[in-house]
């Protein structure tokens, strides 16, 4: 028997209850969050303003601004691959993070599989308490051990294995440590939910045709997390790409990444319509990854 | 094959190892900067004893308190607003799996595709652009955006786990639907509820970046609180309000998951 929809009253028809009850959600999400995308999309093609904001005047020039410059006197374009370059940086740490987010979570996914049942909750809790955590909090507590004179460089200097202490943060290899820090339970959660079914007599059946350890791994382990593989990786790189904190706060406050570039034209800087540009390459660059993904996942799902 | 045998060959060496190593890395900065909270001394470095001098410190700052209350207040606000709209959109949306309810689902979750630092400008600039004036009231309505999914995804699960036949037994029992709703699907629906709510709570509590854009000059929360101090130097008091936060978070995240391992088994 299939149940009857649910129905608040019976005297308002269906589609008004329906209605009703959907729209408030629905409203929100779209006058507050569709409504400025649209906004900031048609801001990308005006010119900024003289005391901030807008002039309303069609232009590309927000989009040419990334990868020119127009010289002030002849009004001529040269070839400037500054902006590049940091959204280039921003790619390449995502990237960077979610790789090592890969390997560092998928053993300890595995690993946390093969617990007993009772030892395996307290695991899923310790990975999933750090994911709820305050953000800036956990930023700033990475920068406070990997400061100059944080713990790690005083217990080194005071052992004397360095006089100086350690460039640790501050520079591209705090910022890459702070991503992994920040978004690393978003790989293994996901990762584990994925194992989490796993029939270990299929291991077994490997082992018993002769395959090494490293072969069965490869060929049953791995492909069996795949769809985890995939939403994890989509949740670490995602909010890698466009992070603003960790550059922010590890990075030591120079425009490191692409979040940082477009929090700086609506702040100090003040051009709108090159954030306005900025933004909607970060929200392109973002959306074609997830529908990749999930275009992925769902031919997974076919075979 | 013995149980011995099995569990031997699942064993990956080094993967124990790893997996400690990973929690390790997840908790030490948290636990470094909490112990540091402690210190009866000027300088973050150097261990000078036991002291709750900067708890005293944070407690006793005017700006401090007005940014705590400012957060748990919007953060209340959103949480509850996000719940009781999310609630109708996932009754909606369940309701009507066929046709429509795609497109629906793909709104409702939007504001979890777009990146934080997106959201925060565009909500920005959309608030200068229609002259609504920043601050207590941007904050609010922007975080009641940002909590909606929160609380849409888990209260949308239970009741897609939940029997649906329940509510039609009501009604061959002659329950009006209003009736029917409040007396059996509603009841039902308390875990997904309170655990939307937590999620949503934490959400608002946290959230940096987009409170930071739309709060304008007067408004503040604990996170900008926390910010500004940072900006003029690491000092213990900073450790001080970053380990109550922490305190805060951890103990509503462990009320938010026993409260959904409590669902499950029942």
């Amino acid at each position: 028997m299939s149940a009857r929809p649910l129905a608040l009253s019976s005297r308002i028809p269906a589609r008004v209850a329906h209605a009703g009850l959907l729209w408030p959600s629905l409203g929100v999400i779209l006058a507050f969050m569709v409504a400025p995308i649209a906004i900031m999309l048609t801001y990308s093609f005006l010119v900024p303003g003289a005391y901030g904001g807008v002039e309303w005047t069609f232009s590309t020039a927000a989009y040419e601004q990334i990868l020119f410059e127009r010289d002030f006197l002849d009004d001529s374009l040269t070839f400037t691959p500054d902006y590049l370059i940091i959204v280039a940086r921003s790619l390449l740490q995502a990237t960077v993070a979610t790789l090592l987010c890969l390997v560092i979570s998928v053993p300890t996914a595995y690993y946390i599989a093969t617990r007993p049942d009772r030892v395996k909750n307290i695991w899923l809790f310790l990975i999933t308490i750090p994911y709820w955590v305050n953000l800036l909090i956990r930023t700033i507590a990475l920068l406070f051990v990997l400061r100059d004179d944080g713990p790690i460089n005083s217990a080194l200097i005071d052992v004397g294995v360095i006089g100086q202490p350690l460039a640790l943060s501050y520079n591209g290899f705090a910022i890459s440590l702070g991503l992994i820090y920040s978004f690393l339970p978003f790989m293994v959660l996901p990762l584990y939910s994925a194992f989490e079914r796993f029939d270990f007599r299929l291991l077994e059946a490997a082992y018993d045709l002769y395959a090494s350890r490293r072969v069965a791994f490869f060929r049953i382990v791995l492909p069996v997390m795949r769809p985890g593989l995939i939403a994890g990786s989509l949740l670490v790189f995602i909010p890698s790409v466009g992070s603003y904190l960790a550059p922010d706060i590890l990075g030591g406050g120079k425009t490191l990444m692409i979040g940082n570039l477009i929090g700086t034209q609506f702040q100090a800087a003040r051009n709108w319509p090159f954030g306005a540009a900025l933004s909607m390459i970060l929200l392109t660059i973002t959306l074609i990854v997830l529908f990749w993904l999930a275009r992925r996942a769902a031919q997974q799902q076919m075979n | 094959m013995s149980t011995a045998r099995l569990r031997d060959l699942r064993v990956f060496p080094g993967f124990g190892l790893l997996s400690v190593g990973c929690v390790v890395f997840l908790y030490a900065p948290i636990v470094v900067l909490a112990i540091y909270s402690f210190n009866d001394g000027r300088s973050v470095t150097r261990w000078a004893g036991f002291s709750f001098r900067w708890y005293q410190t944070v407690f006793a700052n005017q700006n401090i308190q007005t940014a705590a209350i400012n957060s748990v207040v919007i953060a209340v606000i959103a949480a509850t607003v996000a719940t009781v709209f999310a609630l109708g959109a996932a009754i909606a949306t369940v309701n009507r799996k066929k046709g429509g309810g795609e497109g629906a689902y793909v709104v409702l979750t939007f504001p979890l595709m777009v990146p934080e630092i997106v959201t925060a400008v565009a909500s920005l600039v959309f608030f200068v652009a229609v002259g609504i004036s920043l601050g207590f009231a941007t904050i609010l309505i922007a975080h009641i955006v940002f909590c909606i999914p929160f609380a849409y995804l888990p209260i949308k699960a239970r009741l897609e786990s939940m029997d649906g036949t329940l509510p039609s037994a009501a009604a061959d029992l002659y329950a009006s639907p209003a009736k029917a709703f409040l007396r059996i699907t509603l009841p039902l629906l308390v875990p997904g509820l309170v655990s939307g709510w937590l999620l949503a709570f934490i959400i608002s509590l946290d959230d940096f970046i987009i409170t930071a854009l739309v709060a304008g000059p007067g408004a503040t929360t604990l996170p900008l609180h926390i910010y500004g101090m940072l900006r003029l130097g690491m000092t213990p008091e900073v450790n001080a309000i970053s380990t109550l936060m922490l305190a805060a978070s951890t103990v509503l995240v462990l009320i938010s998951g026993l409260l959904g391992q409590a669902g499950r088994k029942h």
